[in-house]
Order: C-alpha cells, then sequence, then structure tokens
C-alpha cells in the first residue's frame, strides 16, 4: 500500500492566528505529501487573510511538501469572486476550485484540483474536467465504493484520485450563519463567535443523540469519518491521495497512524482502533458502503 | 413593452391535471419531471410518463405556454444512461427546455440535440455570475436558476455580469442550504437530492406519540418533538428543532416559505427574466391558486412598474395556501445579515 499520499485537507474551523501557523508548523514536518491551505467557509473570517495564507504556503513549500490553495466553497459577492480570481491567479501554487466559478478562471490555463463541491457523480463529467486542467479531483463525500469504482475503472490515466479517509464530513453550505444565530447575532456583526468552537459547534437531536456541527455557514457530521480500515480496498480502486481533514485534537497523530499502516508498520485493526479514540465522535462510514453517511458499518 | 420589461412565470406540475391548473391560470411556462431519479422531486405518485408528457406539451402548446423539463439530478456512472435517455425523451417529445446540473449531461445534450434548450438547475449551484459563464460557454446554457440564497443586490451583480437569463425562486418552499451542495438528507437517510432526488423521504419518516409529545424521526433521527395543539410540520432536516448548547431551537431556520411578491418591481427592475414558482409536489388546485395570485400581480407590476404594490387580496390568498407558515422574503431581504 506503499503507493498513496497523505494530505492534510482545508481546516474547515475558524482558530485564532497563532495556534492556526502552530499547527501548520507541526504540520510541516508531519509525514505529509500534500497540505491545502486556505479559508473556504467565510470571507469574514480574517486571522489569517488572503496574503496570510499565501505566505503560509510559501513558509510550508520549503518543507518539499506539495502546498494548494483551497477556494472558498460559497461565492455570493464581487468581492468573493475578486478574492477567487486572486488566487487563481497566484502564479505558484496549484488551486483547489471549490466553485465552476474558479474552474473557468483556471480552465485552459493552470492545471488545478476539482474539488470536492463541484459535484462529480460521473467519468463523464470527470474527464470534461479533467481537459479543461483538472490534475486531481477530490471524490464528494457522499459518493459509495461501488460508484467510485465505475469512475475509477474509466478515468484518464493522468487524473489523480482524492479521497477524504479522516474527519467530519462537511455535510451542507447556506448563506446564512448558524454559528451568528444561535448567539442571536446578525451574520454581518457576528463578532466572529465561530473563533470559540475549534471543533465546530455541536448540536444535539432533542433526545441528546449527538448529530451534526454548526461551522458558521457549514454544518458538519459530528460523527467523524474513519476509512482506514478501509486501506487494502482503496488501494485495490487505485486511489491516489488520502485527505486527513483537520480536527481541533490528533489530526497529526491520525495522520501518523495512516501513515504507518501504509508503511506496513500497524496492523489495520490497531490503526483503526487508535482511530478511533483520537475521534471527537463517534465514527462512521456509511457513505463509502452505500448507506446513510452516519451509519458505522462493521468491517 | 420592451422584451427587458418581460418577466416569465414558471409553475410546477407534479402531474397532468396540475400542469393544465397552471396553464389555465396563466403560467408562461410549466416545469415537470419523469418518474424516475432522474429530477429532484422523485416522489411516489408524482411526475409525468411519456403519454402524459405528451398530452402535457400538447395543452401548453395550445395555449401559448412552453414546458421544461427538470432532469436536474446527478447521473452515476452505472446509471449514466438513463439520463441521457431521459434527455432524448424530453427532446423527441418536443419539450422547450431542460433544467440540468451535470456538466457532462448538458454536454451530451448540447452534442446529440443541438436545438434543444438548456437551463442551468439551482441544484448546479451556480451563486456568481464566473459559475453561469462557465456553463454558458462550454454547454450554450440560456438560463440559471439562482440558489435561493443571495440577496437581491446579488442578483442585480449576477444579470449584469453574464448573458445567460437569470431565473429566480418567488414562491414556496425554501431551501435554508444552497442546493446541490446539501447532504444532510444523505447523511441521515442515504437518500440523496443530488442523485436520488429526494430530501427526507417520506418512507424515511416515523410519527410516534410519547409521554413528552408528539415525537417524528427520520430513520433513526429526532427531528422535532410537538406538544399537543403544536403544528406538527414535516420533518426537513433543516427544518427541525435541535438541542444546541442547552437551547432547544429552530437550529438553521424558522419554518417559513418564500413569498417574494412584494419584490416583483425590484425583481423586474433588476432584470430578472423569469420568477419560479416551486411545489411539484403540491395539489392541482395550490397551483391553480397561486399561479391565478403570481400571473396577476405580475401583469399588474408590468403596467404600475415601481409603484406597484401587491394587493392585500394576493398576499392572503397566498398566506392561506402555506399551511399555516408565515411567510418570508428569505435571502433576498436577508434580516439576519
Amino acid at each position: 500500500m506503499s503507493s498513496f499520499q497523505l494530505a492534510l485537507g482545508p481546516l474547515a474551523y475558524y482558530w485564532p492566528r497563532a495556534r492556526t501557523l502552530a499547527f501548520y508548523e507541526s504540520a510541516a514536518q508531519a509525514p505529509l505529501d500534500v497540505i491545502y491551505v486556505g479559508e473556504t467557509i467565510c470571507s469574514r473570517r480574517h486571522e489569517l487573510r488572503a496574503n496570510d495564507w499565501l505566505a503560509l504556503a510559501d513558509d510550508l513549500a520549503s518543507s518539499g511538501k506539495q502546498i494548494v490553495l483551497s477556494s472558498q466553497v460559497l461565492l455570493e459577492s464581487e468581492p468573493d469572486v475578486k478574492a477567487m480570481r486572486r488566487l487563481a491567479e497566484n502564479g505558484r501554487f496549484l488551486v483547489e476550485a471549490n466553485d465552476m466559478g474558479a474552474v473557468r478562471l483556471m480552465q485552459h490555463r493552470v492545471p488545478f484540483v476539482a474539488g470536492a463541491s463541484l459535484n462529480l457523480f460521473n467519468e463523464q463529467s470527470l474527464s470534461l474536467l479533467g481537459q479543461l486542467g483538472a490534475v486531481r479531483w477530490v471524490v464528494p463525500a457522499e459518493m459509495s465504493a461501488e460508484d467510485l469504482a465505475a469512475v475509477q475503472a474509466a478515468r484518464a490515466a493522468n487524473m489523480q484520485t482524492e479521497l477524504l479517509v479522516y474527519g467530519r464530513l462537511p455535510l451542507a453550505y447556506s448563506a446564512r450563519c448558524f454559528t451568528a444565530r444561535h448567539f442571536k447575532l446578525q451574520k454581518d456583526a457576528c463578532e466572529f463567535r465561530c473563533i470559540e468552537f475549534d471543533d465546530g459547534l455541536r448540536l444535539r437531536t432533542r433526545d441528546g443523540d449527538a448529530f451534526l456541527v454548526l461551522n458558521g455557514i457549514q454544518t458538519l457530521s459530528d460523527r467523524v469519518l474513519n476509512l482506514v480500515a478501509e486501506l487494502p480496498a482503496l488501494s485495490e480502486l487505485g486511489i491516489d491521495v488520502l485527505r486527513i481533514s483537520p480536527q481541533a485534537n490528533g489530526t497529526l497523530r491520525v495522520v501518523q497512524l495512516f501513515r504507518d499502516v501504509i508503511d506496513g508498520t500497524l496492523a489495520l485493526g490497531q490503526a483503526a482502533e487508535a482511530v478511533g479514540e483520537l475521534a471527537p465522535g463517534e465514527t462512521c462510514n456509511g457513505f463509502w458502503h452505500g448507506q446513510s453517511g452516519m451509519a458505522q458499518v462493521l468491517a | 413593452m420592451s422584451e427587458s420589461k418581460q418577466i416569465e412565470l414558471v409553475c410546477p406540475a407534479g402531474g397532468l391535471p396540475a400542469l393544465r391548473s397552471a396553464v389555465d391560470h396563466g403560467a408562461d411556462c410549466v416545469y415537470v419531471g419523469f418518474r424516475d431519479e432522474t429530477n429532484a422531486r422523485n416522489f411516489a405518485g408524482l411526475n409525468f410518463d411519456d403519454a402524459g408528457l405528451t398530452e402535457g406539451i400538447r395543452y401548453a402548446h395550445r395555449a401559448g405556454a412552453r414546458v421544461f423539463v427538470a432532469l436536474n439530478t446527478y447521473p452515476q456512472s452505472a446509471n449514466w444512461a438513463r439520463w441521457t435517455r431521459a434527455v432524448d425523451r424530453a427532446a423527441d417529445l418536443g419539450v422547450d427546455a431542460v433544467i440540468m446540473a451535470d456538466p457532462a449531461l448538458m454536454a451530451y445534450a448540447r452534442r446529440t440535440h443541438p436545438r434543444l434548450r438548456i437551463h442551468l438547475s439551482v441544484q448546479g449551484s451556480a451563486t456568481n455570475h464566473e459559475a453561469i459563464n462557465f456553463y454558458h460557454e462550454h454547454f450554450g446554457i440560456q438560463r440559471a436558476v439562482l440558489p435561493r440564497v443571495l440577496a437581491l443586490p446579488q442578483i442585480r451583480h449576477v444579470v449584469a455580469n453574464t448573458p445567460v437569463q437569470i431565473e429566480v425562486f418567488g414562491f414556496g418552499g425554501l431551501c435554508v442550504m444552497v442546493e446541490g451542495r446539501c447532504a444532510l438528507s444523505a447523511y441521515a437517510t442515504g437518500v440523496s437530492p443530488n442523485c436520488d432526488g429526494a430530501c427526507s423521504p417520506a418512507k424515511a419518516v416515523r410519527w410516534e406519540q410519547t409521554p413528552r409529545g408528539m415525537e417524528v424521526r427520520l430513520n433513526t433521527v429526532l427531528v422535532d418533538r410537538f406538544d399537543t395543539g403544536e403544528r406538527a410540520g414535516y420533518p426537513t432536516l433543516c427544518k427541525g428543532r435541535y438541542d444546541v448548547d442547552g437551547h432547544t431551537y429552530y437550529a438553521f431556520e424558522d419554518p417559513a416559505s418564500l413569498n417574494a411578491l412584494e419584490l416583483l418591481p425590484e425583481l423586474l427592475q433588476a432584470g430578472v427574466r423569469a420568477v419560479k414558482i416551486e411545489g411539484r409536489q403540491r395539489s392541482p388546485a395550490y397551483v391553480a391558486e397561486v399561479t391565478r395570485v403570481w400571473r396577476k400581480a405580475i401583469d399588474a407590476c408590468l403596467s404600475d412598474g415601481a409603484s406597484f404594490r401587491p394587493a392585500a387580496a394576493s398576499m392572503s390568498a397566498l398566506a392561506q395556501l402555506s399551511e399555516g407558515q408565515t411567510h418570508t422574503l428569505g435571502a433576498y431581504d436577508r434580516p439576519w445579515k
């Protein structure tokens, strides 16, 4: 299983600047091949501004890892579009396009990563994005192994496939900020309260089950995707890049566990258990097995 | 009246009776779907077979109305041919436009049926002019339906920066999340709006009277609990009451449906070319009433211009259709901004 590359997905949460920089300083030392950086959720967040993310990318590039700039998922206003244009024209780093508008700005010009929110569910659409310059695509969170296998069988040889294997599932985006709503604040005067929740704001059902996590305009699953036990199947499917999504705690230890399994120094069962212990909630893998995403199917 | 002052009324039909209702009451266009997961209202007992659609098109065309077919879900590799066949069927039956979200399906339609008009579905999640122009350049889309998340100034900006006609939602159910970018239903039930064409499906709903009140679940997830006398709404996941940090409330959005009637002059002024009524799952009587009210309002707005105000009777007629729910201007007005 040595052919996998390990990637750190973009940080979805809003952390204080010093913590974010410290996290990436550690990530630079971690056994990762790819690091995605950038604000993908909310343009109001400013602990790191666009130039700071670029400077961080520059710093991280010296680690020898591939650095990718991730674009914002929901682009509503002209300033959003302008920010995306600056990202697309950065001239140095690969960009993860999380909106077709971002694709338009890079197509036929520079290679790019086709993000999960582009909803590429079939090989025909994947091939189309490949012709426009996509060199890697990120599998939609809700895609099953069976559906992915069909796409993999038909994809072009030079198209890399990246799959989220650990972290809370990104489930929905809205124009509304649910963190601001929780505090009865207007979105434009939100006081940046999301910074108080380094793993998102937990939402429970009325009978107390942890269900979702609110992260500004984004809604995540409470359960944490853990596909470490599926690594042999992922290898067989020809997945190239495994994405680990940053959580508040233990993310880089999870990276190490995946690396150990890939290197053959840790057994799958042990790894699955250890990853589960580090996860900030119960684990799930239902989407992968063609079921409800929150389901945990036993290996 | 100059062309730029036109605004089309696009009404829903889940079957022939609703289609006739819409046409009879003044719809410029009616949108429909086939009886499978190729459209985003894939509900039992709803939608059209070929014979029904043939008759629907005949009925609409005779009255000068047009028929659009929604093929706005995302095909997977294994069932790709079901979607391309649906495109062929729509083209062969002579529909006036297809409404799509999947890029490759649009490419197929353009290649195979070059004269078929393509509209970008709200499921395509295009919220900015760069995205809309992407679909225009590659697939020749002639219209885009905007997700229900943009404010009026943002809509104006989109219209000013694209050659593509813009259609917006005017009335009906309200998605809180960006359409096409929501997997809440898939997460809780395994049924995906993107791929299966249904959200929070009825087959996953369980009502149960308990000592704590009437509980409603989707699959295993408790979406809400109602006291006696409380109006128990359908358990769409984003419309439930949940506990966040010890407070139980509508964590995403208070239950309300969209009514943008009073914004008609502004939508017209912004250059919006069509207003869409949500609700292919609604009854023919509902479609008739909403269409009637909106037709009257659009005609009044076209003659009165900026001085247009919706008649009180119109507003109360629409309010009655919303099952006791309150109305909101949604993102157009952004009270939460």
